[in-house]
């Protein structure tokens, strides 16, 4: 590295993150942005109900990610926020009147205090056993629902017909509302994780994924900062859960607290990268991808699935992204700052 | 004929080389100490032969045996023994334990623990307690009794005098000549020149991971030494 | 009142089983520095492999184990030098995320191999038989073998750890495993062998709970958090706390299950999370080192 700057005498550089691919990455964006916009209006019914699954996956992959392999704090129990987005907004909308699709992101604000003493409790653990102590906190919320009659316990609640047409007459003016909602969530929570990162604080962030001692020592407050992150993605969370259940219209505390839920999601952000923007939107499209054909071997999917997570984290732990991007310098979210060097050779 | 034979040795840390092609022979019994500045590669070089660090050389004989490419644990077991730098004593074990540990290869030999406890009488005092609640003169005194415990015909010291009072080192050395009796060759890295000068037959001088200077004590002058040891 | 202290007591002997679950994880952590998201289904892993040597053999489940246990140490050792050994360093991503990986493997392996469906080891008559110590007050001699188990393990271990040359090496590699080469120890193969013998104890655990209860392939999670929540507990100080650790936990169920049968579960949860509040550390914290 020395070497390297002392062999090319360097006359300038300067500090870049946008790459040309991220240029180009951007108007290609566009474009599929406004083909998304405008899919419900020519698009069949099967394919925006799966569109909306694939939004929600990638927004909870972005949101792990941002947990995990931004911040550092690796929870298996994210289906925790889940399940309470979800039962909140059944609340909000069965016993306060509160428009469906204005209770997903108040469910959000909502969990997000809810995530403060949680934090409280699970910030006491170090490394390892926060992973399994988020865990247990997710299972005392399944245990502790399923007790609570009036939300219909072990067996959950169905969401009022009235509520569910409040939202548009048509059913096809309903899927095409939750569509647009879903879109709007991942869309704005891809951007949130941008601009967070590329901000001082996502400075501060990267500084203690790399060493959590050396953050300590450059004064990064740590703890605060992790603390925002977890509050952060809790917010995130609980929205996405709240709209997947606006989508399902019926809630139980055994779907809404499902672990499988978070390992979808560490399954999605693994293979595909942890750590970068692009990675859980690889993971996510190969998720879809394979689950299509291999949906009818449900157990040789998940063992093929958890077989490849193992083997991405000790063969390549960057994921396929990292793969992609040591090849041919690709950069789609440029979130690192990077050197450049001008070089007269 | 020397125990140990090194031509060309050369280490990195990934990227980074640290050594860059070492010469340097050890007779039977002999005393050899290497000198040089902070990062001149005299503690990497150590840590080379013992097999902790990777490294590679056109000859590298310990007593006609190959060590290239051996594990460190291997290494050991043929009895060479390191006092590492900073003594790191294992902190769940006692000062007892930290001795028997030593021992853990179980190769043959004349050093038992109440040996040790001869040379160092403070220790069987202390011999139950965490190896880490002693003074650090006494921690030294462990760690080259644990290094001990392995019966090597090798013994390398890395920085023995690091940190320590003058009157605690004077004991420490103190302890030297009775272990080159037993016929056991040293290999001491040593930041104290007048130190090492005044127990070594023979210095290496390190200087930017290469040897500057090599000679006997006696044929080398105060500015020859500080040539090669500061670069000038 | 009678019946407080039969929930208590049966509690307590419930708490044998989860020391017996958390005693494995705490050998991994203690000598590795590893939390093992795969303890659970590794657990229920071993009850599948003794069910398969009892219907080909006919053994007993506890005459089972001299087959099983040796499989679960071989397990062990290759599952710590193949895979887990490459995960270990500062980052604690790869060990987390290669263990939670592996536990959906196990858990879709055995459903793929053994079904669904719920099956149990049967041992006679010591299953039911219990010492009758006044009126609506009993032990059951099974629940009672299973805490005098967890007991004589956790001696066997502390003898182990302070008195082998064997213990001296793990508590070595544990402390520093860089310096512990240079006493000649093979830290991967200590960790290979640390790993074998948690195992073993997890051969046990897992007929004992086979014995007690109906297993599946799904139960390994619940199970993984009964045996970290002992471990927490007891405050990773000693083997003695994760003993003190599983009690407070079937104490806890125990009461739960009294009050509602819904909250059983539930009530270990809190108790864990309360203790959590009030003594971060846990009962016993780790007094010497880091």
């Amino acid at each position: 590295m020395t070497d390297y700057i002392q062999n090319n005498s360097v006359t300038s550089f300067k500090v870049v993150r946008s790459t040309p691919a991220s240029r180009i990455g951007s108007i290609i964006g566009l474009i599929l942005l406004i083909i998304l916009v405008s899919f419900p209006n020519w698009g069949d019914r099967a394919t925006i109900r799966l569109f909306v699954e694939i939004f929600y996956i990638l927004a909870l992959a972005q949101m792990w990610n941002l947990l995990a392999g931004f911040g550092g704090l690796v929870s298996v129990g994210q289906q925790a926020f889940i399940g309470l987005g979800g039962y909140t907004l059944f609340i909000l909308t069965i016993n306060f009147g509160i428009g469906a699709i204005w209770a997903i992101p108040l469910s959000g604000l909502i969990c997000a205090l809810i995530s403060l003493p949680i934090a409280f409790l699970v910030f006491r653990l170090r490394g390892h056993y926060f992973a399994i102590g988020t865990w247990v906190v997710a299972e005392v919320f399944l245990l502790g629902f399923a007790q609570i009659q009036s939300l219909g316990g072990g067996s959950g609640k169905s969401l009022p017909i009235a509520i569910v047409k409040s939202i548009s007459d048509s059913r096809a003016g309903r899927e095409a509302a939750i569509y647009w909602t879903a879109l709007f969530v991942v869309v704005a929570t891809i951007a949130i994780v941008y601009f967070l990162l590329r901000s001082r604080h996502g400075l501060a962030l990267t500084a203690i994924r790399d060493s959590e001692e050396a953050s300590n020592s450059l004064g990064v407050d740590n703890f605060k900062a992790k603390l925002l992150v977890y509050i952060f993605a809790a917010f995130g969370t609980a929205t996405i859960g709240a709209l997947i259940f606006l989508t399902k219209l019926r809630i139980s505390p055994s779907a809404a607290f499902d672990i499988n839920w978070t390992t979808t999601v560490i399954f999605i952000v693994v293979i595909g990268g942890i750590g970068t923007i692009e990675g859980p939107i690889l993971g996510t499209i190969i998720y879809f991808l394979l689950r299509e054909p291999l949906s009818d071997f449900g157990t040789w999917y998940l063992i093929l699935l958890g077989a490849t997570a193992v083997i991405v984290m000790l063969k390549a732990p960057q994921g396929i992204w990292g793969i992609i991007t040591n090849r041919f310098d690709l950069r789609l979210f440029p979130v690192q700052r990077r050197l450049k060097l001008k070089t007269d050779k | 004929m020397s125990v140990l034979e090194i031509k060309n040795m050369t280490a990195f840390y990934d990227d980074f080389q640290a050594l860059f092609g070492i010469d340097l022979s050890i007779e039977k019994g002999e005393t050899v100490a290497a000198i040089g500045a902070n990062g001149a590669g005299k503690s990497t070089f150590l840590r080379s032969i013992t097999g902790l660090v990777q490294n590679n050389a056109d000859k590298f004989i310990y007593k006609g045996i190959d060590l290239i490419g051996k594990a460190a644990f291997d290494i050991v077991d043929l009895g060479i023994a390191m006092v590492p730098e900073g003594r790191k004593l294992f902190p769940s074990l006692s000062v007892e334990e930290n001795l028997l540990i030593g021992a853990f290869g179980q190769r043959p030999g004349n050093w038992t623990l109440d040996r040790v406890y001869q040379m160092f009488p403070k220790l069987k005092q202390r011999k139950d307690i965490a190896g880490t609640a002693l003074s650090g003169g006494e921690q030294q005194m462990v760690a080259i009794g644990r290094a001990l415990m392995s019966n090597p015909d090798m013994l390398l010291c890395d920085e023995l005098s690091l940190g320590l009072a003058p009157i605690i080192i004077k004991d420490i050395y103190g302890a030297l000549p009775g272990i080159k009796a037993e016929g056991v060759s040293l290999l001491i890295v040593e930041q104290d020149i007048n130190q090492a000068l005044e127990i070594a037959d023979r210095v290496y001088c390190f200087q930017e991971g290469k040897i500057s200077l090599t000679g006997k004590p006696e044929d080398l002058t105060k500015e020859q030494i500080a040539a090669a040891y500061f670069g000038r | 009142m009678i019946e407080w202290a039969n929930t208590i007591i049966q509690g307590i002997l419930t708490g044998g089983l989860y020391a017996m679950f958390a005693t494995g994880l705490a050998i991994i952590f203690g000598v590795m520095r590893l939390v093992n998201i795969t303890h659970g289904d590794l657990i229920v892993l071993a009850a599948f492999i003794a069910m398969v040597v009892i219907e080909t053999t006919g053994f007993n489940p506890f005459l089972s184990l001299i087959i099983v246990l040796p499989i679960m140490f071989i397990i062990g050792y290759f599952l710590q030098r193949g895979i887990l050994n490459y995960t270990l360093g500062d980052d604690l991503l790869p060990p987390l995320l290669v263990t939670f990986g592996l536990s959906i493997v196990i858990q879709n392996v055995l459903l793929e191999v053994f079904s669904a469906d719920s099956q149990r080891l049967k041992a006679g008559a010591i299953e039911t038989s219990s010492i009758q110590l006044t009126d609506g007050l009993s032990i059951g001699i099974f629940p009672l073998i299973t805490l005098l188990t967890a007991v004589t393990m956790i001696i066997l271990l502390q003898q182990l750890f302070n008195r082998t040359r064997l213990g001296r090496a793990f508590r070595a590699t544990s402390d520093d495993p860089t310096t512990a080469q240079l006493m000649g120890i093979n830290h991967k193969h200590i960790f290979g062998l640390a790993m074998g013998l948690a195992l073993g104890l997890v051969a046990i655990a897992g007929v004992l709970m086979a014995v007690r209860s109906n297993f599946d392939p799904s139960i390994g999670p619940a199970k993984l958090l009964y045996a970290f929540e002992a471990v927490i507990i007891g405050g990773l100080g000693s083997l003695w706390g994760t003993l003190i650790g599983g009690i407070i936990l079937g104490v806890a169920q125990n009461i739960g299950a009294k009050i509602d049968p819904g909250w059983q579960i539930l009530a270990g949860h809190i108790a864990f999370l309360i203790i959590l509040v009030f003594r971060p550390n846990g009962l016993f914290p780790r007094t010497r080192d880091d």
